[in-house]
């Protein structure tokens, strides 16, 4: 049986319109119009026991609202979910003590104090046994190697190690279910590859399911198989990273790195230039034709090396979130 | 019967660590903290020169020696009236406390009571404890200063045990009462996202009409009747007034059973605000 079942769920918002400029704002203090604002839109999903899933999409696509719903924040409009068997919203304090919640901006330790006090009440409020509370607390901090900053008030922590910090707090009492909300959101490079490290065998060694949202493409490919595009509120795609490329773009790359003298010319007779910086070349074709194109490439130029790549996946998806929101768009404009 | 012994015996635990961190958390900022203490004592005493100010313009009724009164208090008995006062405001003060709830849902901390078994109300309560026990640890001593060196002004001594009891369990009242009332206020955050004028209208209110700015009893009809019946007295004149003895020794029971209700009423509309400001909260949008 599925840990997490989403069904047909829905969430609007009814969000205040106000026009531009003073006179807008004094009208707007008498009679004020709304607009309802779906922020998602009949959602199905299913997440096994175990699994680790990336939810992607652009600013304002859902995902933060589907997490907030999946973690009882917020009711939704219409439409079922269950997590563990607990409805979210109806916050069971048996469900509360099974699951964790981590939004990257938000602070859930005491500011002016060690994260250790916040630690010792988490052992309290959760209701964890102190030689287990003991263990697990050796084991994280073991893990991401802040022990010696434990004594530290959270206000002199860095960034990466307060995020580092907020990741114990949530799973001191070994939660089943864990939300993240970009965890690694304002990060350095350093930073974010180890809480990478750290979710990827943390995940890999309780076998607890999680469901992360996050706009770099690294750690959803460090640490996802399974990954859910979600835009305008709807899921747009679910599969595997990989499968994003070949259902999203029919592209191939071809780098070619032509001999010394060759003169690239006639290119664009086989696909798009994306650069030349000789002796470097760049050409873009679709998947189909890769094979002529590179028995031509052959048979025409001086070629000292070839490779084929896919497209980089950050622009596949940024390709994808344009069409799907200009779909949008056209969707409107026909409606109206 | 066991399950619920070990339910309590968590519960207190869980109460008694909150406490011991907030109380940490308290004592972070020390200069802060000291000033803070001290400079409560700042304004006692410019009210007290005026009010010496005001006796002093007051003429002496025709050649009869007596001691000059107003509506019944001479400065002696006004100088204990205000340190009395200043005791009680002690308990029912809470700085910032309707401020910091409003501040909580605006900026979306509330979440963390909907996602972990924590309580809000409970949560506040105990950081206000701590708060008060921080407070006190460090006020008592300037506060028995000023008492014994001012003791000359308490004209009819100290009350007996059972006036005295009586103000003590007035006194635990009013932070509890303070407490719930700010409580309620800051709670209408769920529904306006800025309270601060809602604030001010009510601490407006509460310099007047608990007491803070002069005695209660010195108002004329129908002020008089109408403070009766509002629970902001107990913030500040109705403590003092017991231990002066302005009220009638039979009915201190009663007028503690007054305050009981009122409280109870207060626990209640915060619970209620609570429970449907949540559930607003969560309709629209976290």
């Amino acid at each position: 049986m599925a840990i997490i079942e989403i069904d047909q769920l829905s969430k609007s918002y009814r969000v205040y319109q106000k026009g531009e400029g003073l006179r807008a704002a004094v009208t707007g203090l008498f009679h004020r119009q709304y607009r309802e604002v779906l922020a998602v839109r009949e959602v199905n999903l299913k997440v096994e026991s175990g699994e680790f899933v990336a939810f992607l999409g652009p600013n304002g696509a859902g995902k933060t609202t589907t997490l907030k719903l999946l973690s009882g924040v917020i009711y939704p409009t219409s439409g079922r979910a269950k997590v563990m068997g607990y409805v979210p919203w109806q916050r069971d304090n048996e469900y509360r003590r099974r699951f964790a919640l981590v939004m990257g901006q938000k602070n859930q330790l005491w500011w002016d104090l060690p994260a250790q006090e916040s630690f010792r009440l988490h052992q309290r409020i959760y209701r964890i046994d102190p030689p287990a509370f003991r263990k697990t607390l050796d084991e994280l901090t073991e893990l991401l190697s802040v022990r010696e900053l434990l004594c530290r008030p959270v206000r002199e922590l860095s960034l990466g190690e307060r995020m580092k910090m907020e990741l114990i707090a949530a799973l001191l009492h070994s939660p089943e279910v864990l939300f993240l909300d970009e965890p690694t959101i304002g990060l350095d490079v350093v930073a974010q590859h180890n809480i990478q490290q750290f979710l990827k065998y943390y995940q890999e060694q309780r076998g607890i399911t999680v469901l992360l949202t996050s706009h770099y493409m690294k750690d959803v490919a460090a640490l996802c198989r399974r990954v859910v595009v979600i835009a305008k509120g709807q899921v747009q795609y679910d599969g595997s990273l990989s499968g994003i490329v070949d259902s999203f773009s029919g592209a191939k790359v071809v780098t070619l790195q032509l001999a010394e003298g060759t003169v690239p010319q006639g290119l664009e007779r086989l696909g798009e230039v994306l650069s030349i910086q000789l002796p470097k070349v760049k050409l873009k074709c679709s998947r189909i034709e890769v094979s002529r194109v590179l028995a031509q490439l052959l048979e025409q130029y001086t070629v000292e090396d070839i490779a084929v790549e896919d497209p980089p996946l950050d622009e596949v998806i940024a390709a994808m979130f344009s069409r799907v929101s200009s779909e949008e768009k056209a969707a409107e404009g026909v409606s109206q | 019967m066991t399950a619920l012994a070990t339910e309590l015996s968590s519960r207190l635990m869980t109460w008694w660590i909150i406490l011991r961190i907030a109380l940490e958390e308290r004592l972070v900022y020390r200069g802060d903290f000291a000033l803070g203490t001290l400079m409560r004592f700042l304004p006692i005493v410019t009210q007290i020169f005026l009010w010496w100010a005001i006796f002093e313009s007051v003429p002496t009724a025709a050649g009869s020696g007596q001691t000059k009164a107003l509506v019944g208090y001479s400065f002696p008995d006004m100088v204990a009236y205000y340190l009395l006062t200043m005791l009680g405001r002690a308990f029912s003060s809470m700085p910032g406390l309707a401020s910091g709830v409003a501040r909580q849902i605006r900026e979306g901390e509330v979440k963390k009571y909907l996602t972990q078994p924590v309580d809000l109300i409970e949560f506040l309560l105990l950081g206000r404890v701590a708060h008060k026990l921080a407070y006190y640890s460090v006020a008592t001593i300037p506060f028995a200063l000023v008492f014994f060196l001012c003791r000359g002004y308490f004209s009819s001594g100290m009350p007996d045990v059972y006036t005295l009891s009586i103000f003590i369990a007035t006194l635990l009242m009013s932070f509890l009462l303070g407490f719930f009332m700010e409580v309620c206020l800051g709670l209408v955050g769920f529904w306006f996202l800025e309270v601060s004028s809602l604030l001010f209208v009510y601490m407006l209110f509460n310099f007047f009409l608990s007491g803070h700015m002069f005695p209660l009893d010195m108002l004329p009809e129908p002020w008089r009747s109408l403070v009766e019946y509002i629970p902001l007295k107990y913030l500040a004149y109705h403590p003092a007034a017991i231990f002066l003895g302005k009220i009638p020794r039979e009915q201190l029971l009663f007028e503690l059973g007054i305050e009981i209700a009122w409280l109870i009423f207060f626990v209640f509309l915060a619970r209620w605000m609570y429970a449907r400001g949540l559930k607003r909260y969560s309709g629209f949008g976290g």
